[in-house]
Parts: structure tokens; C-alpha cells; sequence
């Protein structure tokens, strides 16, 4: 890219839930570099899933802009938002990230379905996915598995193939070790950034583990980033 | 893609959701046997007669004639004159007649008089003619002739004795005169096989020491005097019409309908019937009323189970919006799923109807005269697994907007 500004920006957000419980989010200013990998340390309850919606799209900011690699999403449309978030984002949720029923070859993919610049870039789709799982560590005979039949640390791998399948420019974790055990967590994070270096991704991980930020370019606070208001506005 | 995931969705859920399919197609083939059993009775029902142009009695209620001459259902309220009958039968139009005479009854089979013409000219199932199974038509004034289902409900054979009762439900039998079985006819699915035909000759022979339906007390003329009386007939009960040319179907009825010296009424077969279906048609609409009803309640089935299985999907859904669908996408799959649902329902039904079929049909032939064909599904009958297909498609939208709803509100995030 010739200008290597921010890979995501936030101005002046400001984000309350309709008609719910007065709730009330805002963030002043909030960046993530390209190739950056950023760790926003948070305790649930502090706003970080309203903040992970608001950057993926599927919630619209009341006021403020949220651009992704030059694309403003809060001036996109529904089904805009949801193609964007298919093309440039990958998402590796806390657990339960995989389809039961699919197996393991049919959730790597899934994304592929909703992202055709993704789906262009993956030249043979089995290869791709055999090779993503071996450089995770996966067994080769998982591939054809039901997802339903692996392990906690084997869905969260298969989630991070998932999300760096058709190299998304941007990955974006929600708590994504808090299910695996300590030594199971150190693993899995060496999996997952020797993946991004590869891939030049951007990671944004969320986490109330501050342990985990050597890793991390840089680590924030969330409190610090998101102005939570809970008094009747 | 997403078709294979719906379907590995749904194997995922075999058991309810064979439970759903067991319904739809359990309420299919009520639905379609019901259909099924209702044309093959029509079309039973309009076979038991043809070749036939016209069917001539006292005058009465044409339903009423037709019941009594073909369906041997009720009685007479009057006889045609022999002198009437042979009128009728003397005019150019006429192509061939034949008398029927009932009034007498075997156990619980009715007996008719009629002429050798009647197994000449009645035909059933378009243009198939009454074939002797066993033995040979009436040769001797006391020869009966018994249809198929008299043959085997009484376990009678040829050359087996049999003796006559006056009327239809009377203990006062013509015992002085035994008739002899001479033939049994091949089954046909129509009245025929519930019938005892005599000639005219035999009614006339054994009503010779009656009068006024009672024996007269103390007379017994013996078989050899009866053997050598007249024993032309003094009335029939109806007779059946065949004409030259059908365009002269209508000038011969309105020639009988008008015959001064006596009251009488001839009727075409078909319009009869069709006024017949016209009175049986209410149980029959009310009977796939009811049939369509179960439809719809499978139906509804299948929209519960989607609308349970929503709570239990919600991260399903929100794993398809993180990596980028559109809640119209999970719109889209939830009525694809329902569609499938319907549509396999619809095919196990259409398979178990013609399993039953099978099963079925020769225990209908033989217990009520049924037939139902089996043959390739009916275009009326694709349409209806469309039907089922669709109406599963659509009663499906109501979860589905549910779902549509639901997942642009949780986005990724599912809060329980």
C-alpha cells in the first residue's frame, strides 16, 4: 500500500444500545498500524464486545467515524458491512467457533463462501486447508472430521485457519485462549503469531489476561480507549 | 456449500427432525391415499356400467332407477308392463334390449331375471363383457348363474342346488322349485358378483302359485305343468338400451318419457351417475377437508421445531454473520432447511403411499369391488408434493424472520 496510515480508525464513536438498558460507549480516538498487533486488556462487562461489533460492523455508531483500511463502515449498509467484514476481517471468537456439523475442511471455508477476493487469492481450497492445519499443528485426519468430535484447542486452531484463510488483512480475537489451560495457551499464541508474521495480518485481541502482552506490539487499556457510560443518558 | 451445510445441519438433528418428516409424510399419504381412493371409487363407480345408452323404469327418481337397476341399492317402487317393454323394444331407435326382473333374493345376495342378451350386451371397465369362470351360462329354465363374490362367500360350486326367497329380506323361499348352478362368472368389481341371475322365464316360473307377492294356500303346481305353461313375462323391473346411433339417444328418452299408456323413465347411465357423485361429492370434499387439515397440522409441526431450535442456533447464527453472512443469508438457509424437511417428508410420503398401495390392493378388489391402479404419480399428485414442499417453505418464514431479527440483533456477539 502506498500509504501506510492506519489499518483501523475510530473518531469520536459514540454508541448507546436502543431502547435498552442505559448503556453508552464512546471512544475519543483509537488506532491499529497496519501489520500491527495490538492487545486490549478489558474485564467482561467493560464494553469490549459492544467495541468488537462496532469494528466488525454488525452494530452502527450513534455519531463518529469507524474506517477499515480506508473504507468508512459506518457509512456502509447492512449488506456492505457484512461483505467487508467477510473480506478484510477474520474473527476467532472466546469458544464454540465452529459449526458442529460441519467438519473441519467446511468450517476453514466457510468464510471463502462470503468473500470472493478471499475465495480468488486460495488457488486450491483442500491444499490451502491441509496446509493451514499442519502449520497449526492439526492432524491431517482431522481434516475430515466433524468439528463437534475435536477439542477445545484443536476448534480454537481450527478457528485461526478459519480466520487466516484467503489472508484477511485484519484478524480480530475475542478471548481467544480463555478456554485452553495455561500450557495449551503458550502454544497456541505461538501458533497464531507465527501464522500473522507470515501473513502480515493486523491482530486486535482482546483479553483480561495482562500476562499475555509480551507478545503484543503494543497493549491497552480498554478503559483507557472506551468512555462507558451506565447512568441514564 | 451452503446446501451441503444445511443438509449436515440437519442429520446433525435426525431425530427431531425425522420426527418432522415422519409427520409430513405420514399426512401425505393420508392426503394423497385419500385422493387415490376417491377417483379409483369414481372411477369404480362410473365402470360398473358402459356400453349401455339407457336404462328405462316405472317412473321414479333417476338416481333411484340407477341405484336399483345397477347397484342393486333399495327397490323398485313399480314394474313396466310386459306390453310397454315390448313397445320399447319394437322402435326403430332400439338396438338391442335387455329386461331385468329383481324382487327375489339368495341369503344375502339379490337375484335377477334377464334375458341371454344381458351377458351379451353388459359391459363394465369401458368395454369388458361378463366371462363364465366356471361351467356355462343358463341352458335349463332352473340354471342360475352366480357372480364371483356369491361363489366364494358361499362356497358354492358348479351344479351345487339352490333355492330362491321371495323378496329381499323374506324367510318365505321358493323351496318347491330349486334351481341348479350352472356357471359362475369371473369377478368384475361390480354389483354382477353380488348378483344370482335366473332368466325371465325361471321368475315367472317360480311367482306361479303367487299372487299379490303371498303364496296362494293349498296350490302347488308341480315343475312338469310349469315346464309346460306360458311363462312369458308380465312385467320387468327395468331394462337396459342400447341404440343405433348415439344421436338418437335423446329422441328415444323423450319418446319413453312421454309413452302415454304408462308412466315411465329412462335415463342415460353417465348423467345419473354424475348426479349420484353430485351427493356423495359433500362427504367426499368434507373427507379431504379433513385430509388437508392433517397436512397443515404436519405443517405446523415443522414450524414449531424450527421455532425450539432457534434458541439452540444462536451461535450457529452468529458464526455465519462473523465470517461475513448477511442475516438474509440465515434467512435464506432456515426456509432452504424447512424446504428440505418438507420435500423428504413428501417423498417417504409419496413412497409409503405406494407401499400401502400394494399392500392394499388386492384387499380392497376383493373386500369392496376397489380398484385402485398403481401407476406413475399423477400430475395432480406432483403438484401436490410441490405444494407441501412450498407450504413448508413458506410456513418455515415466520421462524426464519424470527431468526433474521434475532441475528441482526446479536450480530456475532450471542448474549444468554
Amino acid at each position: 500500500m502506498a500509504d501506510p496510515g492506519p489499518l483501523l480508525s475510530l473518531d469520536d464513536v459514540h454508541f448507546r444500545w436502543p431502547g435498552r438498558a442505559p448503556f453508552s460507549l464512546n471512544v475519543p480516538e483509537f488506532r491499529v498500524a497496519a501489520g500491527e498487533t495490538v492487545l486490549l486488556l478489558g474485564e467482561s462487562g467493560s464494553g469490549k464486545s459492544t467495541l468488537l461489533s462496532l469494528i466488525c460492523g454488525t452494530i452502527l455508531p450513534q455519531e463518529g467515524t469507524i474506517t477499515l483500511l480506508g473504507t468508512e463502515i459506518s457509512a456502509l449498509k447492512g449488506a456492505a458491512r457484512d461483505r467487508l467484514r467477510a473480506e478484510r476481517i477474520g474473527v476467532i471468537f472466546q469458544q464454540f467457533n465452529l459449526l458442529p456439523f460441519g467438519t473441519v475442511a467446511d468450517n476453514v471455508l466457510l468464510p471463502l463462501r462470503f468473500a470472493p477476493q478471499r475465495r480468488a487469492r486460495v488457488k486450491a481450497p483442500r491444499d490451502e486447508v491441509r496446509r493451514l492445519c499442519r502449520a497449526l499443528k492439526l492432524p491431517d485426519d482431522l481434516i475430515s472430521a466433524r468439528a463437534a468430535l475435536l477439542s477445545v484447542g484443536q476448534q480454537q486452531r481450527v478457528a485461526v485457519a478459519r480466520a487466516l484463510i484467503g489472508q484477511p488483512p485484519f484478524i480480530v480475537a475475542d478471548e481467544p485462549t480463555s478456554a485452553l489451560d495455561a500450557e495449551s495457551q503458550g502454544a497456541f499464541l505461538d501458533l497464531m503469531f507465527e501464522r500473522l508474521r507470515e501473513s502480515g495480518a493486523s491482530l486486535l485481541m482482546v483479553s483480561h489476561d495482562a500476562r499475555l502482552g509480551a507478545r503484543f506490539d503494543r497493549v491497552a487499556q480498554l478503559s483507557d480507549i472506551a468512555v462507558i457510560d451506565r447512568l441514564a443518558a | 456449500m451452503i446446501l451441503r451445510l444445511c443438509l449436515a445441519s440437519l442429520t446433525a438433528r435426525a431425530l427431531t427432525v425425522g420426527m418432522t418428516v415422519l409427520a409430513v409424510a405420514l399426512s401425505v399419504v393420508l392426503f394423497l391415499g385419500v385422493e387415490k381412493v376417491r377417483t379409483g371409487a369414481k372411477a369404480s363407480f362410473a365402470d360398473t356400467i358402459s356400453g349401455t345408452d339407457l336404462i328405462v323404469g316405472a317412473r321414479s327418481g333417476s338416481v333411484q332407477l340407477l341405484l336399483y337397476s345397477v347397484f342393486r341399492i333399495g327397490n323398485a317402487t313399480n314394474n313396466v308392463t310386459w306390453a310397454s317393454y315390448q313397445d320399447i323394444a319394437a322402435r326403430p331407435e332400439v338396438d338391442w334390449i335387455v329386461p331385468i326382473s329383481l324382487g327375489d333374493s339368495h341369503r344375502q345376495f339379490r337375484v335377477m331375471g334377464t334375458s341371454a342378451a344381458f351377458f351379451e350386451h353388459y359391459k363394465y371397465r369401458q368395454d369388458r363383457g361378463l366371462e363364465v369362470a366356471d361351467g356355462a351360462l343358463m341352458a335349463d329354465l332352473f340354471d342360475a348363474v352366480i357372480g364371483a363374490d356369491v361363489a366364494t362367500t358361499l362356497g358354492y360350486a358348479v351344479g351345487d342346488p339352490i333355492i330362491v326367497a321371495h323378496g329381499v329380506a323374506s324367510f318365505t323361499e321358493h323351496d318347491d322349485q330349486p334351481f341348479r348352478i350352472s356357471g359362475i362368472l369371473e369377478k368384475t368389481g361390480t354389483p354382477v358378483d353380488r348378483t344370482v341371475i335366473v332368466s325371465m322365464e325361471a321368475i315367472e316360473a317360480i311367482h306361479v302359485d303367487w299372487q299379490s307377492g303371498a303364496r296362494i294356500p293349498g296350490q302347488s303346481t308341480p315343475i312338469e305343468t310349469i315346464r309346460q305353461m306360458d311363462l312369458t313375462p308380465q312385467a320387468v323391473t327395468a331394462a337396459l338400451i342400447g341404440v343405433e346411433s348415439p344421436l338418437q339417444i335423446f329422441d328415444l328418452q323423450r319418446a319413453i318419457n312421454d309413452y302415454p299408456e304408462e308412466p315411465l323413465l329412462a335415463i342415460l347411465p353417465g348423467v345419473a351417475l354424475q348426479e349420484l357423485w353430485g351427493i356423495v361429492g359433500i362427504a367426499e370434499t368434507a373427507l379431504l377437508g379433513v385430509s388437508a387439515m392433517v397436512v397443515v397440522t404436519a405443517l405446523i409441526g415443522l414450524m414449531a421445531t424450527i421455532f425450539s431450535s432457534l434458541n439452540e442456533r444462536r451461535r450457529e447464527m452468529a458464526i455465519f454473520r462473523a465470517v461475513g453472512a448477511r442475516p438474509l443469508t440465515i434467512l435464506v438457509m432456515l426456509v432452504l432447511e424447512a424446504a428440505l424437511t418438507a420435500a423428504a417428508g413428501a417423498i417417504v410420503g409419496l413412497g409409503l403411499l405406494y407401499l400401502c398401495l400394494v399392500v392394499a390392493q388386492p384387499l380392497l378388489d376383493s373386500a369392496f369391488g376397489l380398484w385402485l391402479p398403481i401407476e406413475r404419480p399423477s400430475l395432480q399428485e406432483l403438484w401436490v408434493v410441490l405444494g407441501v414442499i412450498a407450504a413448508g417453505a413458506i410456513v418455515s418464514l415466520l421462524p426464519a424472520l424470527r431468526a433474521y431479527r434475532m441475528s441482526v440483533a446479536d450480530g456475532m456477539m450471542v448474549r444468554i
